[in-house]
C-alpha cells in the first residue's frame, strides 16, 4: 500500500487569485480527498445591513464581488423592488441586460487568462486581458467607473447610455467577437492546452445535479439551466438558449465559457437593437415590509439574495448565496482521484471567487 | 486539435505597437464620465447639507456656521451620490483620482465671506489622521 501524506494548498499559492485553503490528502501522486476551509477574508458585508439605509446598501451590495459587481448590485436592487412593488421603466430594463452581459465578456475573459496562467501560458493570458480591457474601457465610457460601476439604485439606473455610446459598443464588441475568435482556436485547439485540459476533472451529469453545481460548471456536464431565463431584467424579450456541453472535463468548462462571451456579444447586440427609449429610473416612494428571495445569473452561476424588510429604512436582514460556495461540493468531488499537478487547473475551473462567498 | 494556432497572434503582436500606455510619461485620457474624484464650487454653495446626509460612508461634513465644507478624501467611495442630490448643483466629478498618500486626510473648503470677490475660493488642506 502507498503511503498517504497530506499537502497543504493555499490560501497563498502562485496560481491561486483567491484565499482558499485546501488539504489535499495524496496517496503518491494521486488526490484521495480534498478538505476545504475558507473564511481568510470575511468582511461582515451582511451585517452592514443594519446600519445603512436600504437604498445606500446598493453600495454595499455591489462591492461584495470586484468582478461581477454590477450584478450584486442588480440583484439586491431587483429584490428590493419586488418587495416595494416597483415597475421599472423599460429602458432602465435594457441597460440592466446589457451591462450584465459586459460583465459576463469581461469576467470570462478574466477566468481565460487565468486558466492560460495556470496551465502557464503566459502570452495567451495576456491576451485574453488584452481583450478584457476594451471591456473594462466600455464600461468605463458608460458607466464612470473600470471596476465598481454604482449605476444601479432601486426604482432603475442612475445613467443613461445614448444612441451613439451604443453604436460605438457595437462597433468595439464586433472587434472582441474578432479577436476572441482567435485566441478561442488556441484555448479549443491547440493540442498543448488540450493535453492539460481534456480528460481531467470528470464530474457527470448527476453528480452535478446531486451536488448542486451552479453556472457553466453544471451547464459543462449537461445540464441545461440558466436564471436568466427566470425573466428578470430585459431577457424575456431576448432570444437565447442555455450553453451547454455533454463532456463535463475541464476542456468542456473552457468551451462553454468562450461559447457564453459569443453568446453575451449576440445579446448585447439585440438589447441594442430592441432598447426602447424613456426614462431610466422611477423615483421610490416609502419603505419596504416583506421579504423576496431573487436568483440571478452570474457569470459564476446562480446567486441568491434573500432579503427581509421590516417597514423601517432598515432592512432586517439580507442573505447572498454565491455561485462559488455551491460549487464547492462539485470542485472535491472532482479533485478525487485527480493528478496533484492537475490541481490548480481543477479548481480554477469552477471559476472561483472566494471573496464573494465570503463577503 | 491543431498545431501553430497561437503563430498569427505572435505575428501580429511582433509588428504591432504596444496596447499599454507609457503612463505617467503619457497623460491618460479619460473619459467624461470617469468618476475621479468630488470637486466643489465652493461660493455657490448654500451649506445646504443634504451632500452629507447622502453621502453613504459620511466622508463629507458640512458646517453651515463656518461656511466649511469638508471632505474625508479616502472615506469617499467616489459614488457620486453627494453630486447627484446638490440642489445647486455645486458639486460635481473631476475625472482624476485623489493623489496617492501616507496619510488619510482631509480636504477643507471655506465660502469667502459675501459680496464675493473675483478671486479663486480659498483652500484650506489640513493632514492628519482620520479616526
Amino acid at each position: 500500500m502507498s503511503t498517504r501524506s497530506i499537502v497543504p494548498f493555499g490560501p497563498q499559492h502562485p496560481v491561486l487569485p483567491e484565499p482558499i485553503h485546501l488539504d489535499l490528502v495524496l496517496e503518491d501522486e494521486k488526490v484521495v480527498e480534498a478538505v476545504p476551509s475558507i473564511g481568510f477574508v470575511h468582511r461582515g458585508l451582511e451585517k452592514l445591513v443594519e446600519k445603512k439605509d436600504f437604498q445606500e446598501y446598493v453600495y454595499v451590495a455591489e462591492r461584495i464581488c470586484g468582478i461581477c459587481s454590477f450584478m450584486h448590485g442588480m440583484g439586491y436592487c431587483e429584490a428590493v423592488e419586488h418587495i416595494m412593488g416597483i415597475e421599472i421603466p423599460p429602458r432602465a430594463k435594457y441597460l440592466r441586460t446589457i451591462w450584465c452581459e459586459m460583465s459576463r465578456i469581461h469576467s470570462h475573459m478574466l477566468w481565460l487568462g487565468l486558466l492560460a496562467d495556470a496551465f502557464g501560458f503566459e502570452s495567451l493570458f495576456m491576451q485574453s486581458w488584452r481583450i478584457r480591457e476594451k471591456i473594462l474601457d466600455m464600461f468605463e465610457y458608460s458607466t464612470g467607473g473600470r471596476v465598481i460601476f454604482s449605476v444601479n439604485k432601486i426604482g432603475g439606473q442612475r445613467k443613461d447610455m445614448d444612441g451613439d455610446m451604443l453604436k460605438q459598443f457595437m462597433e468595439v464588441l464586433s472587434g472582441i467577437e474578432a479577436e476572441t475568435k482567435v485566441i478561442a482556436k488556441t484555448f479549443l485547439g491547440d493540442k498543448a492546452v488540450n493535453s492539460r485540459l481534456r480528460g481531467v476533472g470528470f464530474l457527470t451529469k448527476q453528480q452535478a445535479h446531486d451536488l448542486g453545481a451552479v453556472g457553466p460548471f453544471m451547464r459543462a456536464s449537461g445540464i441545461a439551466l440558466d436564471n436568466r431565463k427566470l425573466g428578470y431584467a430585459a431577457y424575456p424579450d431576448i432570444d437565447f438558449e442555455p450553453v451547454t456541453s455533454e463532456i463535463g472535463d475541464c476542456y468542456a468548462r473552457c468551451d462553454v465559457r468562450i461559447r457564453e462571451i459569443f453568446q453575451s456579444i449576440d445579446i448585447i447586440r439585440q438589447a441594442a437593437a430592441k432598447i426602447p427609449e424613456g426614462e431610466v429610473a422611477v423615483p421610490v416612494k416609502g419603505l419596504p415590509d416583506g421579504e423576496y428571495m431573487m436568483r440571478v445569473e452570474q457569470p459564476r452561476g446562480e446567486a441568491i439574495y434573500y432579503v427581509k424588510a421590516n417597514g423601517t429604512k432598515f432592512l432586517d436582514r439580507v442573505r447572498v448565496r454565491t455561485p462559488t460556495f455551491a460549487n464547492l461540493p462539485g470542485m472535491l468531488e472532482t479533485l478525487k482521484g485527480c493528478d496533484f499537478a492537475d490541481v490548480p487547473i481543477l479548481i480554477l475551473t469552477i471559476d472561483p471567487c472566494i471573496s464573494c462567498t465570503e463577503r | 486539435m491543431g498545431f501553430m494556432n497561437f503563430t498569427k497572434t505572435v505575428i501580429t503582436n511582433l509588428f504591432h505597437k504596444p496596447v499599454t500606455t507609457a503612463y505617467p510619461f503619457e497623460p491618460e485620457a479619460y473619459p467624461e464620465r470617469t468618476r475621479g474624484k468630488v470637486g466643489i464650487a465652493i461660493e455657490q454653495c448654500i451649506f445646504c447639507g443634504m451632500c452629507g446626509r447622502k453621502c453613504p460612508t459620511g466622508a463629507i461634513r458640512v458646517d453651515r456656521a463656518e461656511k466649511r465644507w469638508t471632505i474625508e478624501r479616502f472615506g469617499c467611495i467616489q459614488c457620486g451620490s453627494c453630486v447627484e442630490n446638490c440642489p445647486k448643483k455645486c458639486l460635481f466629478m473631476m475625472q482624476n483620482y485623489p493623489q496617492p498618500a501616507a496619510d488619510k486626510y482631509e480636504e477643507s473648503f471655506v465660502q469667502p465671506p459675501a459680496p464675493a470677490t473675483e478671486e479663486a475660493p480659498k483652500k484650506e488642506e489640513t493632514k492628519g489622521k482620520v479616526d
